[in-house]
């Protein structure tokens, strides 16, 4: 292993990052104030494939937003069904992501070629030169984000009123908080920046979507959710950490000695998210009214 | 007007308010059903499809005829199974989502029936025995990792979900791949097929496996003690604890029979699915595809009960076959996408409880009936003992 092959590697894990660590620090929002959105799969792919589009329509920056659009109208449907509906959480997610799984189907089929769509080079996010190689301008966002949401959950006023309406949300309605409000507006910014992320895996990273693009990363951003323990900061470590066996199973694979079959190589990032979480747990604490929806009494 | 008459008139009346307060759950049911197929057919009408002519479409694949219902049949076979994963696991409070990868094992594994000779009948029992077990192998270690670490099984079924389908390629591809023809696995024996059940179609008698363990399941929940246990658990996991009930133990015997349900699911559709009996690793298990995530839903709209099961496993199926007939139909040909798109709004619109709250018109309407049956119930008995 070469010191090119390090850096090439260290690039991937990098790029590879990012939408895990966009969705976890959302999710992580999200969580704090006691929803709890397994349809970040479905998002994901959801808004990946809007993104594909409409960059073909007005570029990468258009892409990139109308990713997160999709996310966040995605997340708001969630976020009504579960405060003021009063829904279940879980089952809810469940069917975001078999929505998802139908519609980019469908959508992809409809585009003329079943199974994937080529986003072409010309609308891809322009990637920046450096000592590295090329990297994504977005791999700056993924970093600095989760130390902003760290600062926001931890020292503002918005912050600690997203944390009451998740530990305790009588008590928060008591010092007058709108908890329903709060909670949409907290899993409409997550599902902005999983969005962000989906958007960002077909316009600025892989340039292509397909019915299983999102792979599980949904999951495995949930996955760094419960490692970190709703802080951001290691959830951005997680990400790195999931990020680079992800790099490593690319790496395996291109090796032309094939050291390991291909299939075992491709369940690493999957073993590894086992591990760690089987790991990290027991330390982690929730936040008690996660998942429970609020009712006045 | 006679006393006998009155009797007769209270008890229908009251029958029919039982019935209709009884039927709650299942109308609900119906009704996210129909929310869900509106929701498809607005995404139709975007696309520019004529969606009333692709549900008729898809009602004539479905149910138009006894192949078309054998053929909705077959698809609901392995379905009835992973919805019963699914809720059997939710009955003791947990989610599992993991009745893919179970499914996927027990595929594989009842593909190792061809390695030994058996008579007919002890045959199927065998590979349906050996599916089974690895179902309930793999669905057993998220519960140990639960137990142990805390992990949710949420996490831990998806991952576990992803790992299985791998492993499954890399069984099918490499290891029990038929030699000759090596994009399949080895194909099922002869003794150890489940036989056609109409001639012509791919329904087979392995249907009957699952609505056997249908009831099997009916009866330990309802019927036994431990079942009830798993219930209690389900229901308020502390209580159950006050009450005596070892929470890991329930646990663990839902996610086992879980894991069999989902293992007896794979190996229905390898054992009991004409026409190669076989696994195809080279595009990528496409009978298995799903399956799993598709049960979710039947669970969803059969409210979690076995019997509710049996019915929206049979409605689901007949959208899966429908759907096939629906992408040739006519010059409106939708994607047989358009179905999961369909069972994702269904399962959407079904975690809303008390869905009727939403309609303020129907919910003035049927509470005005249930109300008027309760007085008229009232009334009638009332003369009776006067």
């Amino acid at each position: 292993m070469s010191f090119s092959d390090i850096l090439s590697l260290l690039r991937i894990s990098l790029h590879a990052m990012v939408p895990l660590a966009l969705t976890a620090v959302g999710e992580i929002v999200g969580e704090t104030a006691g929803l709890f959105n397994i349809g970040l799969e479905g998002i994901l792919l959801l808004s990946a494939f809007g993104g594909a589009l409409a960059a073909e329509f007005g570029g990468p920056g258009v892409g990139l937003l109308v990713g997160m659009g999709v996310g966040g109208v995605v997340s708001l449907v969630f976020a009504i069904i579960n405060t003021y509906w009063k829904g279940t959480q879980m089952v809810t997610g469940i069917g975001i992501n078999l929505f998802a799984m139908g519609f980019v189907a469908f959508g992809l089929i409809q585009l003329g070629a079943p199974g994937f769509h080529d986003v072409p080079r010309a609308v891809e996010l322009v990637k920046w030169r450096t000592p590295m190689g090329l990297m994504s301008p977005m791999i700056v966002v993924a970093l600095v984000l989760p130390f902003v949401i760290h600062w926001f959950l931890k020292r503002t006023r918005a912050g600690l009123m997203l944390k009451a309406a998740g530990e305790m949300p009588e008590a928060a309605d008591v010092a007058g908080i709108n908890i329903n409000r709060i909670r949409i507006l907290a899993a409409v910014f997550g599902g902005l920046l999983a969005g962000l992320g989906g958007a960002y895996m077909s316009v600025a990273w892989l340039g292509v979507v397909t019915k299983q693009l999102s792979a599980g990363r949904g999951f495995i951003s949930l996955a760094c959710v419960v490692f970190s323990g709703l802080n951001p900061l290691l959830a951005l470590l997680g990400a790195f950490i999931f990020g680079f066996f992800q790099a490593l199973a690319e790496w395996v694979k291109s090796l032309p000695s094939k050291p390991i079959p291909g299939e075992f190589v491709s369940m690493l990032p999957y073993i590894i998210t086992l591990l760690v979480v089987s790991g990290a747990i027991g330390r982690v604490r929730f936040p008690k009214a996660l998942g429970v929806p609020y009712k006045r009494e | 007007m006679s006393q006998n008459e009155t009797t007769v008139q209270s008890r229908l009346l009251r029958g029919a308010h039982r019935t209709l307060t009884g039927l709650h759950p299942a109308l609900e049911s119906i009704l996210a059903a129909i929310v869900g197929l509106l929701v498809g057919a607005i995404l139709m009408s975007i696309y520019g499809f004529d969606p009333w002519k692709a549900y008729m479409g898809l009602v004539k694949g479905a149910f138009g005829g006894s192949y078309e219902i054998a053929s909705s049949l077959a698809r609901a076979t392995p379905l009835i199974l992973t919805a019963l994963t699914f809720s059997i696991c939710l009955r003791s409070g947990m989610f599992n989502i993991g009745a893919e990868g179970q499914m996927y094992m027990g595929g594989i594994a009842s593909v190792l029936v061809t390695y030994f000779v058996l008579p007919t009948g002890l045959h199927q029992i065998a590979g349906l025995i050996l599916a089974g077990l690895a179902g309930a192998a793999w669905g057993i270690v998220p519960a140990i990792l639960k137990v142990t670490r805390g992990v949710s099984e949420v996490i831990s079924t998806i991952m576990f979900n992803w790992i299985a389908r791998w492993l499954a390629l890399y069984l099918a591809i490499y290891v029990v791949v038929d030699p000759l023809r090596p994009e399949k696995t080895l194909s099922i024996p002869m003794t150890a097929r489940f036989p056609v059940l109409v001639r012509g179609t791919d329904l087979s008698y392995a249907i009957f496996v699952s609505i056997a363990f249908a009831f099997v399941i009916y009866f330990l929940l309802w019927h036994t003690a431990i079942g009830y246990e798993v219930r209690a658990a389900g229901l308020n996991p502390t209580a159950a604890r006050y009450g005596g009930i070892r929470n890991r133990r329930t646990m663990f015997l839902s996610f086992i029979l879980g894991g069999v349900a989902a293992g007896l699911a794979g190996a229905t559709i390898v054992m009991g699915l004409p026409p190669t009996y076989a696994i195809y690793g080279g595009g990528g298990l496409p009978q298995l595809l799903n399956m799993g995530f598709d049960g979710m839903a039947v669970a969803m709209v059969g409210r979690n009960h076995p019997i509710g099961i049996l019915v929206a496993a049979v409605f689901f199926g007949g959208l899966n076959a429908g759907g096939r007939v629906m992408q040739f139909y006519g010059a409106n040909p939708v994607p047989l996408e358009m179905v999961r798109v369909v069972m994702g709004a269904i399962v959407l619109v079904m975690s809303i409880p008390e869905l009727i709250r939403l309609f303020p018109m129907v919910k003035k309407q049927a509470e005005g009936l249930i109300g008027w049956l309760r007085r008229a119930t009232r009334r009638t008995e009332r003369e009776e003992s006067a």
